[in-house]
């Protein structure tokens, strides 16, 4: 038997106005080498000026996953030929990162696993290598170099591959509510690559690992490990060697492929870089970052759970992202019962800006009018159903609960005088239904119900209208 | 004619007078290249027409000029290893040939915002390795006292332009001693500014962390006068200093009662030039007249400086010069198959022996493996001689020593034996080490060569040792020694 030991290597762009090192924009999608300068493009004679908000959302990073934070940091060379690399070096952060001995915790079947974070650093990024068809030609787009990075290393303490996704999804998750980054990995600004390596259960040293590159989103990181876990399985099984080597992860087969041993590694040949002058920060600017810390995603759902009495599904699917957590938040602060709200947002709101393939940032109706719809079906005023119908109106028109209940005279009936008057001839025609009433068939009085329902146009109050019913049959 | 050696000033007043105008300066400083170098080699490139192009957007804006600074008006020439926008910057090498930056050097900028006029680019050695001018992948420059010796280097160029009377002054880059050791050599004043005290942006880097610009000038005030003009902090670079540029005329005075001035052991190797041995006590004599206090002190960890400069430049050099790689400026290799042969080929061809050798000794000491043997060791002892000197200056205010063991030498002699030729810097290279401001003031002759005064300072106070090497060279006035020394000439 054996246990698998995954470790994952994140690439997180910050998310910047400007690079790190130079004034350039930092716009995804620009035309290729349209946001260049001297300085990004490595001419003879420049020089890097740290971006002060790249540090600040590094350090915010850093803090938000638990680390431990250096006041007093450097910059590193990290030495390398290639094209996507101006200055045939990348400043990156060696021996002395930011961050250090950090963790996030997740939640696997009930059960919370803390995974370690190894270290924190700032890096700038490289530039974009495209090859022409005919095999003639390379490009290089500059455009992402120096945009600003952090390396988030975890400790090899991951198991299994959806613990790999779950790590993904609530660091995601944190950057994103810390304003660090919109951790978008279609556009790169999320990047993953994994190590993985099998052992013996019992054994403490590890097997020989391979690195996984080249998987653009979590499911995939998720069918990449699993694809080389079996792979590596196999082998151990088969008594074969593991290589060390680098695999990338291919889509249309869903496997991992291999890409180059680890004996062509490289020797960086790291040095401190002479041009920045050592990162020194204040202990007021580390107040400041700490300032900026908001309430994070697992804070947030033991707050749910306890403060609103949610299941922990609700919970965890209200705080995926900030804005839909504040959105729940918010209306739940303004309802009698949090469990409606959560209904409501997790059925209908979301359903609706899943349809419209929306965001919550950007939905019509505001916490504030959702609440004051379901605080209407709270006090009586309307029916769950009549809300619905409400609700859709809401979208459409953009006009408050109230209003299109008074426009179309949705009033609930709750008046029991006025509802007996018409239970009273509901039950003289339908005897069949109360004769069966009588006798115990509970479901008969669902067909009682709905006459009344009918009568009023769908306005009595269903709560009410049962009890009437029962007492006028059963005396 | 106005020689340009009288000094800035008086250039200045001439101008201001109305007795002469930029366009006549700039027309002698032309003349003059076009009678010297020839036999000189001092330019690389003469930009004379972008010159005369800029003066005439001057003299457009007003008819009658009136200089609005000490430096409005006045031609001066740039290393090659400085750029500015639309003038081929090649730091003598092949591998920038042709190579036109798209921006233009902070100094450079600073110069032209108070109005001097850029005549051209100074010849060097390549990439500002050398001591003698002779690693210029173009040609090598004479010393113009005595044409089959060399103007020293790395900034030979720049400082024979000055010593042959072509410009009033140029402007040069110290990583070990490139600006003094020529000066010394040459026969004229330059200045190492204290590390951060002058914008390193433009400046195609050599060792980052030991590359300063610095002014070369006739004298100790045009010194002072030409670092007024580029010191100060910049938001281009890092590594400039939040520090108050103060008056560096000011103290300019000859008097120097009273200061401290401690003289080393170390900086007299048994080996130097008997003759510089003599001329640097005569000058400690000469200052003990003027009135300052002579104290002996020690700096016992400078033997190991050259030792710990050429793995710790070479190992910055290895990084910086790695960008020249043929992909986006200057040369590329047209034999090569593959990326791999691009760019071995293209740095194999491109570059001259001395930048490969130290691009090999850099590399090596960065390996994993021989870091800690060597780079690591080396910046233990740039701590131990930093602060070696800052326990000196708890004593003195200035600290003098030879410039150069030795006067200058003959074109050839040393470039078979590179160790050799490292040693002409050993008295220059613990400065840089340390980060702080040094000088070389003329102070006489040793065998029929000039011999350099290096006064070195506190970290940031080049005032002082303005003011100690300007009361100097108010009292022996080598200026009559080089007059007497150009009429014999002819
Ligand atoms: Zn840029």
């Amino acid at each position: 038997m054996y246990e698998t030991v995954i470790g994952l290597e994140v690439h997180v762009e910050l998310g910047t106005k400007t690079k790190i090192f130079c004034g350039c924009e930092t716009e995804f999608g620009a035309p290729p080498n349209t946001h260049v300068c001297p300085v990004c493009m490595g001419s003879p004679g420049v020089l890097p000026v740290l971006n002060e908000q790249a540090l600040r959302l590094g350090m915010k990073a850093a803090m938000a996953l638990h680390c431990e934070v250096r006041k007093d940091s450097k910059f590193d060379r990290k030495n390398y030929f290639y094209p996507d690399s101006p200055k045939a070096y990348q400043i990156s952060q060696y021996d002395e990162p930011i961050g250090e001995h950090g963790y996030i915790d997740i939640e696997v079947g009930g059960q919370v696993r803390r995974i370690g974070i190894t270290r924190v650093h700032l890096e700038e990024d490289a530039g974009k290598l495209s090859h022409s068809v005919f095999g003639d030609a390379s490009y290089v787009d500059f455009n992402r170099v120096g945009i600003p990075l952090i390396e988030i290393v975890s400790e090899p303490d991951i198991q299994t591959a959806e613990e790999a996704r779950l790590y993904l999804e609530e660091l995601k998750a944190i950057m994103q509510y810390c304003a660090v980054s919109e951790c978008k990995m279609e556009e790169g600004s999320l990047r993953c690559d994994a190590n993985i390596s099998l052992r013996p259960i019992g054994q403490k040293e590890l097997g020989t690992k391979t690195e996984i590159k080249n998987m653009n989103s979590f499911r995939h990181v998720e069918r990449g490990l699993l694809f080389e876990q079996e792979r590596q399985e196999a082998m151990l099984h088969r008594n074969e060697m593991i290589v060390q080597e680098t695999r990338r992860f291919d889509e249309s087969t869903m496997s991992t492929i291999s890409m180059r041993s680890k004996e062509d590694a490289h020797d960086y040949r790291y040095f401190a870089e002479p041009d920045l002058p050592r990162i020194v920060v204040s202990d007021r600017f580390l107040a400041e970052c700490l300032a900026e810390i908001p309430e994070l995603p697992a804070q947030k759902r033991a707050r749910f759970v306890q403060d609103y009495g949610l299941p922990d599904y609700d919970a965890s699917v209200l705080t995926a992202t900030r804005p839909l957590a504040e959105f729940f938040d918010e209306t739940a602060k303004r309802v009698k019962d949090p469990k409606v709200a959560s209904n409501w947002i997790m059925g209908d709101v979301l359903g609706y800006l899943k349809t419209t393939d929306a965001t919550i940032e950007t939905f019509a109706i505001s916490s504030m009018r959702l609440a004051e719809l379901i605080g209407l079906i709270e006090n009586g005023t309307i029916s769950t159903k009549i809300a619905k119908s409400v609700f859709k109106d809401m979208l459409e028109t953009g006009k408050d609960a109230k209003i299109l209940i008074e426009e179309q005279g949705l009033v609930q009936i709750s008046d029991e005088s006025a509802l007996r008057a018409i239970a009273q001839k509901v039950i003289e025609n339908n005897p069949k239904s109360v004769q069966d009433v009588v006798a115990g068939k509970d479901k008969a009085i669902g067909s009682l119900v709905g006459q009344m329902m009918k009568e009023t146009k769908g306005k009595a109050n269903p709560q009410v209208v049962n009890q009437i019913l029962k007492e006028l049959i059963t005396g | 004619m106005l020689d340009f050696s009288q000094g800035i000033r008086k250039l200045h007043e001439a101008l201001r007078s109305g007795t002469t105008t930029p366009e006549e300066l700039l027309n002698q400083s032309i003349e003059q290249i076009e009678q010297k170098d020839g036999e000189i080699k001092a330019f690389l490139r003469v930009n004379d027409v972008t010159a005369r192009d800029r003066l005439k957007g001057n003299a457009a804006a007003s008819n009658s000029f009136s200089p609005k600074h000490l430096l409005d008006g006045i031609p001066y020439a740039l290393k090659d290893n400085m750029c500015y926008e639309g003038i081929e910057t090649t730091c003598a090498s092949k591998i920038l040939e042709g190579y036109i930056p798209p921006y233009t050097a902070t100094v450079a900028q600073k110069l032209d915002d108070a109005g001097a006029i850029l005549i051209g680019k100074a010849n060097m050695d390549e990439f500002a390795m050398g001591s003698s001018t002779e690693n210029s992948s173009y040609f090598p420059t004479k010393n113009p006292w005595q044409q089959d010796h060399v103007p020293g280097g790395s900034s030979g160029g720049s400082v024979a332009a000055v010593a042959a009377g072509m410009v009033p002054f140029a402007l040069g880059s110290d990583t070990g001693g490139s600006i003094r050791q020529p000066a010394a050599f040459c026969g004229v004043v330059g200045l190492k500014p204290t590390y951060g005290r002058v914008s390193r942006y433009g400046l195609v880097a050599f060792a980052s962390s030991l590359d300063q610009i610095g002014p070369i000038t006739n004298s100790v005030e045009d010194a002072a006068i030409v670092l007024q003009a580029i010191a100060g902090a910049d938001v281009h670079d890092a590594t400039s200093a939040h520090v108050e540029v103060p008056d560096f005329t000011a103290k300019l005075t000859g008097d120097i009662r009273g200061l401290q001035v401690g003289v080393a052991p170390e900086f007299f190797a048994d080996a130097m030039d008997e003759g510089v041995r003599q001329r640097v006590q005569e000058a400690v004599q000469v200052l003990k007249e003027l009135g300052a206090e002579i104290k002996p002190i020690s700096l016992p960890h400078i033997s190991y400086a050259i030792a710990a400069y050429y793995l710790l430049a070479p190992a910055e050099a290895s990084s910086n010069l790695a960008r020249f790689d043929g992909v986006r400026y200057g040369y590329r290799s047209q034999n090569a198959q593959n990326l791999l042969a691009m760019y071995s080929k293209t740095r194999s061809e491109g570059f001259g022996k001395e930048v490969k050798r130290r691009i090999l000794i850099g590399t090596y000491a960065l390996s994993s493996g021989y870091y800690d043997a060597y780079y690591k060791r080396a910046q233990k002892m740039r701590t131990l001689i930093r602060q070696d000197f800052e326990q000196a200056f708890s004593q003195v205010d200035v600290i003098v020593s030879p410039t150069t063991p030795a006067p200058a030498f003959l074109l050839g002699e040393k470039t078979k034996d590179p160790v050799t030729m490292y040693m002409t810097d050993m008295c220059t290279i613990p400065i840089n080490l340390a980060g702080l401001p040094a000088i070389s003031v003329p102070c006489g002759l040793s065998q029929g060569m000039p011999v350099g005064l290096q006064i070195i300072g506190k970290m940031f106070d080049e005032q002082t040792i303005l003011q100690v090497a300007d009361a100097y060279e108010k009292t022996v006035d080598f200026a009559a020694v080089r007059t007497a020394h150009s009429k014999e000439a002819k």
